[in-house]
């Protein structure tokens, strides 16, 4: 396929400069938002705060009026789109690594082997037999599923009943319910997901990436799963009863010789998403006749961060340079 | 590869002296930038440095091999640790007094992110001089740090005698013969003899100890053995590469380390491997110099490797 052929829509990209490494992109409001490894959140206006003063931003997430962040500074903070921040968690001499949100504005978090949810209620934790790889909310019920190694112990904070353990040998990272909740999908160690069918803890693996996985979503509709880590987006089918099982994923958007997909984000409403690539690259693909439109060129720096906002009318990306920018469709 | 940041991992028996010697590295005005990644908190903490806490926990690779095993909490420590603007001069990872540093090294291979950002420099281990016999007898941890080091400090020597420290000295060498040996009491060694040391750097082993690598050298201690490979002829790199791999595969869970550098036939760059058990990496260095002899060096220290299949081996990987 020949570049010239495929349209872009890069003029009517706001570039923004976040200054360090992108860690997640969200939308507060109608405004994109950037958190940074050197502890920012960086507004698209330009506007900058210190939520986690000489520290470094783990991961975040957003419900699109807050961004919530944790950091090796041991601290869970919400900032909201004035830039008005509340510290949520402290903890002392730990790193946060996960943060997760629930249902009526619950927030999850985990540093080492204990997983924290903090509801209007109050706070509860659960110790794990090793240290959290990934937090999850159910879609439906009071539910949380903690990632660790050899599986994921799924947690009901308001019963007193032990968490249900899903197993797997192996280290398991990122987690993430399919949007029924039939499903639920842990990123691993190894280049490989690795999923259970809730109702009867039957195991599922795909496999055969190249590169460990980093990014993984569910489309709009919940029929498709986009995973990075390979030469293309590898979308698993998950219209079945039993999901990806014995079906072949579909292959969009292929990478530029010696690059690979780093970061996916399936459209709000739309048969679409939008990649990012290990050479900078932003893309949107369409996903019923894999048409393509360039949102950024091969301009360096690997694609860390993108997001939709709900409108599904703009789109923000972020590389580990620290080099970002907002489309506006 | 030399804009990847430098990991040097410190291990010792209990009671070795390690922690004196962390302490002195952290307190030292090195005008550098280091991570340092501990067990414990202490009471240490330096202005520049930034010191985090680990949890040392190895896992088993899903991929059906028992010797695979890395820190995963190394992996995310370092994950986090690669977002900060400024990165870090060095990244210095203490384990516990009994811990097996194969993980430890095993990590820096096997994650992408990882083992693209970062880079082994050494694995230095800490002795004491006055116990470390009894300690090869009764804990084969001790034994395998030894084995795994590539800068020994051999602390605390004013507490044994001229003809001790000689004898301990020799056990240290029956064992690892490649290890560069620093002698010191209260861990006061130069913090440029234990970090940045390029672990890969074998001319600076020949340099210091021209012997031990030639002709297949071989030590015995009671049970670890070591010995090296050389030749002058280049060798086919896809000979060697197919060897080298078969090797990993059968003789891996008994290699405790490798390292290597390479002359490969119509290639005029250094290439520089290194592996522990399963687990080789390896990387184009720097072009050959006109003053150096293109030479290919290739040492082992393990446990029942089979020298003669190995030696074979190697000269098999001989251009023709």
């Amino acid at each position: 396929m020949a570049e010239n052929e495929v349209r872009t829509v890069a003029e009517l990209v706001t570039p923004c400069e976040v200054g360090a490494h992108v860690v997640a992109c969200a939308f507060l409001g109608s405004e994109a938002v950037f958190a940074n490894g050197e502890g920012e959140i960086v507004f698209a206006s330009g506007k900058k705060i210190a939520v986690h003063p000489n520290a470094s931003i783990l991961e975040a997430v957003s419900d699109g009026k807050k961004i919530f962040t944790c950091g090796d500074d041991g601290r869970v903070v919400a900032t909201d789109e004035a830039g008005s921040s509340e510290t949520l968690a402290v903890i002392k001499n730990k790193w946060i690594d996960h943060v997760a949100l629930g249902p009526d504005g619950a927030v999850a978090w985990s540093a080492g082997k204990t997983a924290f949810v903090k509801t209007k209620k109050g706070e509860k934790t659960l110790e794990v037999p090793s240290t959290v790889g990934g937090l999850a909310f159910a879609p439906k019920g009071f539910r949380l599923a903690v990632a660790h190694y050899n599986g994921v112990s799924l947690w009901f904070p308001n019963s007193d009943a032990k968490p249900d353990p899903l197993l797997w040998k192996g280290s398991h990272l990122g987690a993430r319910f399919s949007p029924d909740g039939k499903f639920l999908i842990t990123t691993m160690q190894e280049p490989a997901l690795h999923g259970w069918r809730i109702e009867d803890k039957k195991d599922m693996r795909m496999s055969g990436y190249p590169t460990r996985i980093r990014s993984f979503n569910f489309s709009h509709d919940g029929k498709w799963m986009a995973t990075s880590g390979a030469e293309a987006v590898v979308m698993w089918p998950f219209t079945a009863k039993d999901g990806p099982m014995g079906k072949e994923p579909k292959m969009l958007a292929p990478a530029r010789e010696g690059s690979r997909v780093s970061c996916v984000a399936c459209h709000p409403s739309r048969d679409a998403l939008a990649v990012g690539y290990s050479d900078g690259m932003v893309m949107m693909v369409r996903t019923n006749d894999a048409a393509e439109i360039i949102v950024r060129g091969p301009e360096g720096g690997e694609v860390t961060a993108l997001a939709w906002h709900e409108n599904g009318m703009s789109l923000g990306y972020g590389t580990d340079e620290g080099r970002a920018g907002v489309l506006n469709l | 590869m030399s804009d990847k940041i430098p990991v040097t991992v410190l291990t010792g028996y209990l009671g070795a002296g390690k922690t004196t010697l962390l302490n002195r590295i952290l307190s030292e005005p090195h005008g550098k930038k280091y991570a340092v990644i501990v067990n414990e908190f202490g009471e240490i903490g330096i202005d520049n440095d930034l010191i985090v806490g680990a949890d040392e926990e190895v896992f088993e690779m899903n991929n059906g091999c028992v010797c695979c095993t890395v820190r995963g909490d190394l992996i995310r420590i370092i994950d986090g640790l690669l977002k900060r603007k400024g990165k870090f001069d060095g990244i210095l990872v203490e384990t516990t007094g009994l811990a097996d540093p194969a993980p430890v090294a095993q990590t820096f291979f096997v994650d992408e992110t990882v083992s693209g950002k970062t880079a082994l420099d050494a694995v230095v281990t800490v002795v004491d001089a006055k116990f470390l016999k009894d300690r090869l007898k009764d804990a084969p941890e001790a034994k395998n740090q030894v084995a795994f080091a590539d800068v020994i400090v051999l602390n605390k020597t004013d507490l044994v005698s001229a003809d001790e420290l000689k004898e301990v000295e020799l056990r240290i060498r029956a064992i690892n013969p490649f290890a560069k040996i620093h002698k010191t009491s209260r861990g006061a060694v130069a913090l440029d003899e234990v970090l940045s040391q390029g672990a890969f750097d074998l001319d600076r082993i020949l340099a210091i100890e021209p012997h031990f690598l030639e002709g297949g050298h071989h030590h015995h201690d009671e049970d670890v053995q070591s010995f090296s490979f050389s030749t002058d002829k280049a060798l086919d790199p896809k000979t060697f590469f197919a060897w080298i791999d078969n090797v990993s595969q059968i003789q891996g869970p008994n290699i405790l380390r490798a390292k290597g550098i390479l002359s490969f036939k119509d290639d005029d760059e250094r290439y520089v491997m290194q592996g522990v058990h399963m687990m080789f990496e390896g990387d184009h260095q720097r072009a050959w110099r006109n003053d150096e002899k293109r030479e290919s060096r290739l040492v082992f220290i393990g446990r029942d490797l089979n020298q003669k299949a190995l030696r074979e081996g190697f000269e098999a990987c001989i251009a023709k």
